[in-house]
């Protein structure tokens, strides 16, 4: 039901229900927030929202406080200017003055509201928190001194990835964000998403860098450094560089990564590619047996993470191939580099990803070979852009390059793989020649694409009646789970990944705020398929041509000692 | 373990509202809460370690140590803080070097500034273990305390 | 065996009397049993031992061995009951002693040592008069001489005990004796002769208003969720009292457990609520267990449970016991805390009683809120309008302490100027000292001064000056109280006991306490920023307290701002005395002291200067020291060990 209200004098048109923060920005009028996460109920938490309402005693927050006929409101008046400025201020007051080295320098919502909000002074200083920055994990570093506890995270760990790692402990002045038993992130049962950073408006939760190590290599003359990008850090850097979203870099990159210094500069869609291959090859293996079906990709770290500690159980249905990331790695040591007179420990093999579970995954005990990792340094998107800007590439100026063969671009249908259902769409184009011997007429499956959260196909292939699905968040993964625990689901292949949308939305990439992103990058991947010359994996030239020389058959065993790994139970508290 | 596993079987229903009165049960017979039981009831009623030890660390009466041999607790009702409780406050810290709220490092004492202990005109209020001390002023503090101190074994 | 068929056929006996609709006079055989629950005749001495909380602490669990030890030494045959209290708490121990015949006499301050002397004299138709407080006298029974009546004594002349009635009188472990003195008769009137409608109609019309917040009016709160279309409603009953500093509701559970169940079970009727909780502090470990037992008990009575009386109302009652958080008082805290979770308030709308307990709309109110019910169905609303005040109708309970004569349990009509609680009731201040200000309704409430004191209790009245009646803490404070080490008390409990969700709350107490510990705290060694900071600090406060009351999200941090908005209003100068003067009138503020050695009254026996722990005092053996004033940290350390009177404190 429309009604009018009126606001800063003039009347605007709202709808009866809704609350006084959607009708105010419907016209127009920004409130700032800090609390506030789209999509989730409103806790009310931070206060910043509220506005002058007529007749009531106190000030109302505009975001959880729904309009109604009678209002008349006032959204910045002196008094809510006030008192904006002073929780503002009260937040400033014994926050840690380390700004210009900050993580989030010039990305932080704080900073943003101080200056939006025109604070200009100190007028209140304050006791600073004693705290310990957990620096335990290898992917995320946890600075409580700097939360300001707007609960974010915690909303996100708990409703969106179902891992409720992060919570509120203590109470009034000792309030904090923490894990269970106020354990350090490394120990606890954080699955290293990165979600929290993405939602987190400070430093409080930021990436552990490794980006010195990387600095150091590239100058190295007695090392060659080789770098790989995961084929959703193609799509998803623009942003960082005022480009248009969603616009397909991997040219750029190329060149940017060699102005920097890098060595070999490798296009990780390859090794997703070879990823396909061998999931598809593993699924029909267990087709045909019937056995620990339905498979479920091990593609996420953070999934297989939660796997093996959630579920211990159900670990012989997780594929066993390793991650793209970590196939990658472990080809670039063992054979790209054959003809180079270089051993092993000359190599510094980086890799740029999506989220910080695979700086976690690279550090697995299972991804190394006789104590050397496969990977030797991990970077997010964000902090190649941090790189890219740190060695003065200018992206606006430098000519766009082919990477490095072998793995140099041939177009790929793996590339599917960054957005959530294209890896069984991949998957499936080449299990069902694999089984039938033929391909797709139509190889595009619609019903894998699109933003919804839980997408599922069936087909009918030879003697098999197929059920494919794929699911993030982990939210979504819980009931399924369920089922599976009581042997009563009725899939065979599980594509899960642990941040909503896929890797294209990982807890790596830029700082966003607009839906409308996460849209266009998944435009631009499945465009990018839908024009590819050829759009099945095994027929790609130079994966055929790997197969023959390194790896055999796929699924085989020479391809299963180096592009499958396994996975243990983890006894952590969760 | 089998003790917690015990407490559980007196709340038949797996619901979150059982959460605090089972925490409650579990302090009650081991005298505080473990990481163990955390999982244990977490398991229970499928709620996830965090949400427990949040609920836990939330409320005043949770703790996740033991008690001393000798339990002081203090009133700081605004009665007693008039009558100068906060004094008191300082000088069982020092003289037992435990803070509020902890429990000194041989195990002997552990010190609680509670809230109220409702005898507001008989402030101010202490009690070690069961034993209540009414009007209590800076030179009676010394001699309690003194009396405890020179029980230790 | 013999005891259980008795206790069995009683049962039975009043049973029968609450079914009986009609209210006739009761048999005799039930008339009998009524007047020995009622101690109309009691055939041996009767000695009633206040077992309180406050009464334990007092001592009274040691005073009860020394009767039972004085009876069987004696061998005398006496009934020994654990009695309520009559409130008066700096009179605990109380003792009441009733001889067959005679009046019951309150004796004050009866610890073990007493016990023989008393019950000697009063076995021997004697009456100590210094140990005695008063009798209680009626129509049936013999009064003592020159001892005074209950209603002659100051503390309780000037109340109104509409409420507190079975406190001190009845046995908290006995719903006979509850329902002899005329308990549960107004919840089956209720539930027989009324419908919900109606029972709200009353609660509406009687101008009751809800006891612990702000005053909003119980029959419109009750009508707003009984006219939802929910099948499901719950009724929750707020006796988390954790207020500092009040102990009223605490005291009304351990003394009379049933009158809150019952008043429970009537509102739970009238708001359609199937299911009540009663939700007292966890650390209340004696009213949880009088509660408890009254529960069963009502149980066992049929008067909880299914078809109540062939009425078809059902009500299953439960005790939740609370963790211990003063945020709970805030009623979304209170449900959260209900379903399992962290007590955090959520924003409201919507309110509980449209979205509550597991999403269903719910009835929260406090105990004092509640007790009123079955005062206003016996009475009926216009009598119950007619106490107090026209907008604030009814008698309003006190926990008053602090620096005053007499503290206690106090219930007077609304309206009554404060003067006549604190002097008359309260006896005014010990050593005839002067009246500083009064601490109303706790760390929530405000702060009054001497010249309030004909304030009349009424909310809007306390509310204009910047109070609250809240909890119905009452704390009296003499010119020996520092105002801002009192408000720095409770900003520091708030502190602590906010829920840590929202900013302003959260930081902004946090920072009111810090800018109040900064102004008592002492000067010397401080550079030229940190007194920049604390004048930054001061000139904000105010604003800052503005902000918190503004903003925050619930009660507790909207009202935290209280006592510094009136303490600022009504003290400012003591303010000005610490910041400009830096001098605590009251001498409390201990850093803000400074020493000096009298030169004529020194010995030089060096102990201060061994003790001091910076070093400031100097001077050689058997000559005068001096303080540097400089290195002085102003600990008093000095002025503690000196046993000249040497130091002096300024």
């Amino acid at each position: 039901m429309q009604i009018e209200i009126e606001v800063n004098n003039h009347t605007i048109g709202a709808r009866k229900g809704e609350t006084i923060l959607e009708a105010l920005r419907e016209h127009g009028i920004q409130i700032p927030t800090l609390c506030r996460l789209e999509d989730f109920t409103p806790t009310g938490a931070c206060r910043l929202c509220v506005v002058e309402v007529e007749g009531m005693d106190r000030l109302v927050p505009a975001c959880s406080y729904p309009v109604e006929e009678w209002m008349k409101i006032h959204t910045h008046s002196p008094r809510v200017i006030e008192a904006r400025k002073m929780i503002v201020e009260l937040l400033l007051s014994n926050h840690p003055d380390d700004c210009l080295y900050c993580a989030r320098n010039g990305h932080c919502e704080l900073q943003r509201l101080a200056e939006e909000l025109n604070i200009r002074e100190r007028r209140i200083s304050g006791r600073k928190n004693s705290s310990n920055l957990d620096l335990s994990s290898p992917g995320i570093v946890y600075d409580p001194s700097k939360c300001v506890l707007c609960s974010r995270c915690v909303r996100v760990c708990e409703e969106t990835e179902a891992v409720s790692t992060l919570d509120f402990t203590g109470r009034g002045n000792t309030t904090a964000v923490k894990a269970a038993m106020a354990k350090d992130l490394n120990f606890s049962n954080c699955i290293q998403c990165g979600q929290c950073i993405m939602v987190c408006p400070t430093g409080a939760l930021h990436d552990k860098s490794y980006l010195e190590a990387i600095q150091q290599a590239v100058s190295r003359q007695d090392v060659t450094t080789v770098v790989h990008y995961s084929p959703s850090v193609v799509v998803s850097l623009a942003e960082e560089f005022g480009l248009k979203p969603g616009k397909d870099l991997s040219g750029l990159i190329n060149s940017a990564l060699k102005k920097i210094g890098f060595d070999q500069v490798y296009d990780g869609t390859f090794a997703a590619e070879l990823f396909v291959m061998e999931e598809a090859a593993e699924l029909a293996d267990r087709l045909d047996k019937t056995e620990h079906l339905p498979m479920i990709t091990s593609a996420c770290p953070a999934w297989v993470k939660e796997m093996e500690q959630a579920y211990p159980d159900l670990l012989p249905h997780l594929s066993t191939v390793k991650s793209p990331e970590q196939i990658a790695g472990s080809i670039i040591k063992q054979f790209c580099l054959e003809s180079s007179d270089r051993g092993q420990n000359d190599i510094f093999s980086v890799a740029v990803v999506p989220c910080p579970a695979k700086k976690f995954e690279a550090q697995r005990q299972e991804m190394t070979q006789r104590g050397i990792s496969d990977i030797d340094a991990v970077m997010t998107t964000r902090e190649l852009a941090r790189l890219i800007k740190l060695f003065g590439v200018d992206m606006h100026a430098i000519e766009p390059l082919e990477a490095d063969a072998p793995f140099h671009r041939d177009a790929s249908a793996a590339r599917l793989t960054a957005a959530l259902g294209g890896t069984t769409e991949a998957v499936l184009r080449t299990l069902h020649h694999q089984i039938s011997g033929k391909d797709l007429r139509n190889p595009k499956i619609s019903r894998m694409r699109g933003t919804k959260n839980t997408k599922s196909t069936h087909i009918r292939l030879g003697e098999h009646n197929l059920s494919l699905a794929a699911m993030s968040p982990l939210e979504k993964v819980r009931e399924i789970m369920a089922d599976l625990q009581e042997d009563k689901s009725l899939y065979h292949y599980l594509e899960v990944m642990a941040c909503p949308g896929g890797c294209i939305n990982g807890g790596g990439h830029p700082f966003y705020s607009a839906p409308k992103t996460l849209r266009s990058r998944m435009k631009a991947i499945h465009q990018n398929d839908d024009h590819l010359a050829t759009r099945f994996v095994h027929h790609s030239q130079e994966v055929v041509e790997f197969y023959r020389r390194y790896l055999g058959e796929s699924n085989g065993e020479q391809a299963r000692r180096i592009l499958h790994t396994r996975f243990t139970p983890r006894d952590v508290l969760l | 373990m089998e003790q917690i596993a015990r407490i559980l079987e007196r709340y038949p229903f797996v619901e979150r509202e059982n959460l605090i009165p089972i925490l409650q049960d579990i302090q009650r017979e081991q005298g505080y809460l473990t990481e163990e039981a955390v999982k244990q009831v977490g398991r229970y009623l499928s709620l996830p370690a965090s949400k427990i030890y949040s609920l836990a660390t939330f409320y005043n009466r949770f703790r996740f140590y033991p008690l001393g041999r000798y339990h002081i607790r203090l009133c700081r009702g605004t009665s007693c803080q008039i009558h100068r409780a906060g004094d008191l406050i300082k000088k069982v810290s020092e003289t037992l070097n435990v803070d509020p709220g902890q429990t000194s490092s041989n195990g002997q004492f552990s010190f609680e500034v509670v809230s109220c202990m409702g005898a507001c005109g008989l402030g101010p209020v202490m009690a070690v273990n069961d034993t209540y001390f009414t009007q209590v002023t800076d030179d009676r503090l010394e001699e309690i305390l003194a009396s405890y101190l020179e029980t230790q074994p | 065996m013999e005891e259980q068929d008795a206790q069995k056929g009683l049962q039975q006996e009043l049973i029968e009397l609450l079914s009986d609709a009609s209210n006739r006079s009761p048999a005799s055989q039930s008339k009998e049993a009524l007047d020995r629950l009622r101690r109309h005749k009691v055939k041996h001495p009767v000695i009633a031992l206040s077992s309180t909380t406050a009464g334990m602490i007092a001592g009274s669990r040691e005073t009860r061995q020394a009767i039972e030890k004085y009876l069987s030494e004696r061998d005398i045959e006496a009934t020994l009951i654990a009695n309520g209290s009559l409130g008066l708490g700096t009179e605990e121990p109380l003792m009441d002693v009733q001889l067959p015949g005679k009046t019951r006499l309150t004796f004050r301050q009866v610890s073990p040592e007493k016990v023989n002397d008393i019950l000697d004299a009063v076995f021997n138709n004697f009456v100590p008069p210094e140990h005695v407080l008063c009798q209680h006298p009626n129509d049936l029974h013999e009064p003592w001489e020159n001892v005074p009546c209950i209603d002659e004594l100051p503390f309780f002349e000037g109340q109104q005990r509409v409420i507190l009635g079975n406190c001190g009188v009845i046995d908290p472990d006995s719903i006979e004796e509850y329902i002899a003195h005329g308990g549960y008769h107004n919840f089956l009137k209720a539930i027989r002769n009324y419908t919900p409608e109606e029972v709200c109609d009353m609660i509406d019309s009687s101008g009751l208003r809800g006891r612990g917040g702000e005053g909003y009016p119980t029959g419109k709160k009750w009508k707003n969720t009984l006219s939802s279309s929910a099948e499901q409603r719950y009724l929750v009953c707020n006796a988390g009292e954790s207020d500092p500093g009040a102990f009223m509701e605490r005291m009304i559970m351990e003394s009379d457990p049933h009158s809150v169940i019952e008043s429970v079970a009537i509102s739970a009727y009238a708001v359609g609520a199937q299911k009540a909780y009663i939700f007292v502090e966890g650390e209340y470990e004696l009213a949880c267990s009088r509660l408890q037992g009254a529960i069963e008990q009502a149980k066992s009575y049929g008067i909880l449970g299914h078809d109540i009386y062939e009425s078809g109302f059902n009500l299953n009652l439960q005790l939740h016991q609370g963790a211990g958080a003063y945020v709970c008082g805030e009623e979304t805290a209170l449900i959260a805390s209900l379903e399992g979770k962290r007590g955090m308030p959520r924003p409201k709308p919507p309110y509980p009683s449209r979205r509550g307990f597991l999403g269903h709309p719910t009835v929260v109110n406090n105990v004092e809120t509640l007790l009123n019910v079955p005062v206003i169905l016996q009475h009926g609303p216009g009598w119950y309008s007619r106490i107090g005040t026209e907008k604030s109708a009814g008698t309003k309970i006190f926990s008053l302490a602090g620096k005053i004569e007499r503290s206690g349990l106090v219930e007077v009509p609304m309206g009554l100027p404060l003067r006549e609680v604190v002097y008359k009731i309260g006896g005014g201040i010990p050593d005839n000292q002067q009246i500083k200000g009064v601490l109303v309704g706790g760390p929530a409430g405000g702060m009054l001064t001497y010249n309030h004191l004909d304030t009349r209790i009424d909310y809007e009245e306390i509310s204009e000056l910047g109070g609250a009646l809240g909890s119905g803490g009452l704390v009296v404070m003499d010119e020996h109280t520092c105002i801002l080490d009192t408000v720095k008390y409770y900003m520091y409990f708030l502190q602590q006991e906010s829920c840590g969700k929202c900013i302003p709350c959260r930081e902004g107490i946090r920072r009111m306490y810090e800018i109040l510990d900064n102004i008592t705290q002492q000067p010397h060694q401080e550079d030229s920023r940190a007194t920049l900071q604390r004048f930054k600090g001061v000139i904000n406060l105010e604003k800052l307290a503005q902000v918190v009351h503004d903003t925050s999200l619930c009660g507790l941090g909207q009202r935290a701002a209280n006592p510094v908005l009136s303490s600022i209003r009504w003290f400012r100068q003591e303010y000005e005395e610490h910041i400009f003067e830096r001098k605590c009138r009251a001498g409390v503020c201990q850093k803000l002291r400074t020493f000096y050695i009298d030169v004529d009254l020194c010995t030089g026996c060096t102990i201060c200067a061994e003790k001091c722990p910076t070093g400031a005092i100097v001077g050689s053996a058997k000559h005068a020291h001096f303080i540097v004033q400089e290195k002085c940290i102003s600990c008093g350390i000095c002025y503690d060990v000196c046993k000249f009177g040497a130091v002096i404190s300024k």
